[in-house]
């Protein structure tokens, strides 16, 4: 029986970070599938939101910024607000340019966040980071906070979905489409290109910053390492591109799978031996990498491969 | 309506368009001709955003417009074609088509979200605009085909079908009959002067048929080597030593 409440806890969890990383996926599908723009700094805008989050709600302390004590809806609207302003600053400059330079940038912009994190040490006690996050519902009994933690991922996995499927079938998505397809085309259609790109940046950008926030109420704590470029980065493109690239199912099945796997990958190697221990870090990035391969073998484009909306009926009776 | 004063474009030492002026008045269709590479496509570019001028003027509707950004020439109403068709191939032919008109409510993330019964009611008159410019290009049939699998010349037809798709003012039209079959040809041009009729639109036409431009154009402006070198009718074009030596070759009439 204690086994039991011990996996369906571990299953909790599980979901949990899947739904936590789902809302990511969702965000880099947003530029990546939808946009075309190439986010090397995931890691940044994730940071942000749970930063802003982190700072906001926790109560006063000696070592940070805060005492604030806000709201937890008010804290993730915050938190998207600011990773969407960042995206803004950074597509301003970037966006413009040429595609690889956006990855660039983006790299750029992380490791800028990053290191105001761990350096301004007033704000953010540095690269002790930010402890005691209050976490919603957390006075509840267990199982039940943990439970209702989850349901509010999860709600939001299923509006940033449902949000997302709209737009994508939608003429906005149509026009997200058609820049992938033809950019000049598109222009001598009248669309403000760089306004749609722009859009889907700052959009993307602002589902990281959430993702972010739900990161930092769910550990308790957060640090500078939050936008590690592994876990943060290019774990979230494993995800998208196993799930399948410019699809929503997909990058939300994409994020649950291959965090399950990551996530039973510690299970696997934190069994080697004693000296193989310090390399444990190592042969989890090797199996992930592996994966990748796997999977894009047998699935070139991705689980879920891009699906164009069916046609509309015909306004005509004939023909 | 359009006027191109001085108008420049070099590509590193390539002077592909020098001290170009010609104008295009309101209501007609205006032919622009000249051998490979006088740079005709060149002045569409820039005539329609696509390309900045070194230099030089585009004057339209009075105003310098020369180096906005093509949606801003859009919204002004200058809408071309391209000479290589540049459709949008995973796309279907329909949603081609409804992708151009301009300000559509679900181009707006927000509408999409929070009033779908605005966004819902317009795409339904986008589709309905579609199709009647589907049925008058006569592809119809090929509504929900995929626009890459079309042959070269529906894609040509597919390029006339956009600037059916918004209320322009002039239309520029690079090589609309170039790998099409004569008898689309014909239709094609059928097709440019019912829109002259019905809607309005003043034309800016560039082809190597002569037939087609002797049909439709007047005036007719000749281009070669970056420049005008000569504007007149048909005949006139015809029968001057200059176009018949740069271009059309021959003796003359
Ligand atoms: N983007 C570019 N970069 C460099 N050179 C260019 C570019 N576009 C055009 N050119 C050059 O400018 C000149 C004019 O080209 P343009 O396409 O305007 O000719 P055209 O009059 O349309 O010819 P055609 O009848 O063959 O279509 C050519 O010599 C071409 O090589
Ligand atoms: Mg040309």
């Amino acid at each position: 029986m204690d086994a039991l409440y011990g996996y369906s806890l571990y299953f909790i969890s599980l979901l949990t970070m899947g739904g936590i990383y789902a809302v990511l996926c969702l965000g880099l599908n947003v530029q990546w599938g939808f946009a075309g723009l190439f986010n090397a700094g995931i890691g940044g805008f994730f940071a942000i939101g749970a930063y802003v989050t982190a700072l906001l709600t926790t109560a006063p302390s000696a070592r940070h910024i805060g005492g604030f004590e806000i709201n937890t809806l008010v804290a993730y609207g915050l938190s998207m607000l600011a990773a969407g302003l960042v995206a803004w600053g950074v597509g301003k400059v970037c966006l413009r340019l040429r595609s690889d330079y956006l990855a660039i940038a983006t790299i750029g912009a992380a490791e800028v966040v990053r290191l105001i994190f761990k350096n301004e040490t007033d704000y953010t006690n540095g690269p002790r980071g930010v402890s005691a996050i209050p976490k919603p519902f957390e006075t509840l009994p267990e199982p039940w906070n943990h439970i209702a933690f989850l349901v509010i991922v999860l709600i939001a996995v299923a509006i940033a979905f449902w949000a997302l499927q709209i737009a994508q079938r939608a003429p906005w998505g149509r026009v997200m489409t058609a820049i992938r397809e033809n950019e000049p085309a598109v222009r001598a259609a009248g669309k403000d290109v760089e306004q749609f790109r722009m859009e889907g940046f700052v959009l993307g950008a602002m589902l990281m910053g959430l993702a972010g926030a739900f990161m930092a109420q769910y550990l308790k704590f957060v640090d500078p390492n939050l936008s590690d470029p592994l876990t943060a980065t290019f774990l979230v493109w494993v995800m998208l591109v196993v799930g399948g690239s410019a699809n929503n199912k997909g990058a939300v099945i994409g994020a649950v799978l291959i965090w399950t796997l990551w996530s039973a990958s510690e299970i696997v190697t934190g069994r080697l031996p004693d000296e193989w221990a310090v390399r444990t870090a190592y042969a989890r990035i090797f199996l992930i990498g592996l994966m990748l391969q796997v999977f894009l073998q047998k699935y070139p484009l991705g689980i879920f491969p891009e699906q164009r909306p069916r046609p509309p009926r015909s306004s005509r009776e004939s023909a | 309506m359009l006027a191109v004063e001085n108008l420049c474009k070099h590509f590193g030492g390539l002077q592909a368009v020098h001290n170009c002026s010609f104008s295009v008045a309101e209501g007609t269709i205006t032919g622009l001709i000249g051998p490979n590479g006088a740079g005709k496509t060149t002045t569409f570019n820039m005539i329609a955003g696509e390309l900045p001028p070194t230099s030089g003027k585009i004057l339209f509707e009075g105003q310098d417009i020369a180096g906005l950004p093509t949606h801003e020439m859009f919204h002004r109403g200058i809408v071309r074609t391209f000479q290589i068709p540049h459709e949008l191939a995973q796309m279907t032919v329909l949603e081609n088509l409804m992708l151009v008109p301009p300000a559509q409510p679900g181009e707006r993330l927000w509408s999409n979200w929070f009033s779908r019964a605005s966004v819902r009611s317009r795409e339904k008159s986008v589709m309905e605009q579609a199709e009647d410019a589907l049925e008058f290009l006569s592809i119809y049939h090929l509504r929900d085909e995929l626009a890459g699998n079309l042959s070269g010349g529906q894609k040509k037809l597919l390029e006339l079908g956009r600037t059916m798709m918004t209320n322009a003012k002039l239309v520029l039209l690079d090589e609309p009959g170039a790998g099409v079959n004569p008898t689309l040809v014909l239709k094609i041009r059928d097709m440019i002067l019912r829109l002259k009729e019905e809607r309005g639109y003043t034309f800016c036409l560039i082809e190597h048929d002569m037939d087609m431009i002797g049909a439709l154009c007047d005036p007719v402006i000749v281009m070669a080597e970056g420049a005008v070198l000569m504007e007149g009718s048909m005949d006139e074009v015809r029968s001057d030593p200059r176009v018949l030596d740069a271009y059309l070759g021959g003796e003359a009439a």
